[in-house]
């Protein structure tokens, strides 16, 4: 199942709906190196609320998808980890950085607008 | 009782389902949230070693009862070119030419046991094992339950 990519604003919304195959990976790194260009956008939100295993080829793809981003111009934010998932990567020593990370959609788009610099849309 | 399962390894979706049916397991043997995910994590790491240097193999899931624990074993079989260093691929960072140098030590640390023997050309099988201590209570309640 390939991952619905929204657009809101400067800002794209990757939710991750299920647990994904490697391939499937793959497919929203390029999807959305594709769409930060198409879209001209400043931020990219990757909701992993729904994915149960975070390992060592997904943990390593989201930080290409987070470093491919920053190359065309847009910053990204994982949200929704959930915590068994946290002490899984911790346990296995996988490291997530230089990708930032927040608690949930709301702080991650707030988490983006601080590091775009950009505004909300009623212009606080 | 649950009894053991069975899944082939050929390609990534046969990894989600390998995947599901540890967690499925471990859920099944009263382990925690966290500790069913510590497994299902270890599998996918060890299940995409076959994927990706074997094409084909196998993993098998077996719980154990004990009186004083229970136990969830997983056992991934491939015939595959085998590790010429089992020592080496236990490191941080073997073979990380390719990205795959987190998998076995990684897996290791989420498990309580991991073996790998290998023999090159003829392949490699990894055995983990994660125990569940069960308590004094859980002792007693399952033998009144029996005795009724």
């Amino acid at each position: 199942m390939s991952v619905p990519i929204l657009k809101q604003g400067d800002y794209l919304i990757a939710s991750i709906q299920s647990a994904l195959t490697d391939s499937e990976v793959l497919k929203l790194r390029d999807d959305l190196a594709d769409r930060v260009g198409n879209f001209r956008s400043r931020g990219i939100v990757i909701d992993v609320t729904a994915v149960d295993v975070i390992d060592s080829f997904v943990a390593r793809s989201l930080q290409t998808i987070a470093s491919t981003a920053k190359l065309r111009g847009a910053e990204t934010v994982l949200v929704g980890i959930q915590p068994d998932v946290a002490v899984a990567m911790v346990q296995f020593e996988l490291s997530l950085d230089p990708l930032l990370t927040a608690l949930d959609l709301e702080e991650g788009i707030a988490a983006l607008r601080r590091s775009t610099g950009g505004v909300d849309e009623d212009g606080r | 009782m649950a009894d053991e399962r069975r899944v082939p390894i050929v390609s990534d979706d046969d990894m989600v389902t390998a995947r599901a049916e540890g967690r499925a397991l471990a859920a099944h043997l009263g382990f925690s949230r966290t500790d069913a995910t510590l497994v299902a994590t270890a599998i996918s790491e060890i299940a995409r070693n076959i994927v990706v240097h074997a094409h084909d193999g196998e993993i098998v899931l077996t719980p154990v009862y004990g009186d004083s624990r229970y136990g969830l074993v997983v056992v991934a079989r491939d015939r595959g070119p085998g590790i010429p260093d089992v020592e080496a691929a236990m490191q941080d960072g073997y073979g990380s030419s390719n990205g795959l140098g987190l998998g076995l030590p990684g897996a290791r640390r989420l498990m309580d046991e991991l073996h790998v023997e290998s023999e090159v050309g003829r392949g490699t099988t990894v055995t983990m094992k994660k125990w569940r201590d069960r308590d004094e209570l859980e002792r007693l309640r399952e033998r009144r339950s029996d005795s009724r």
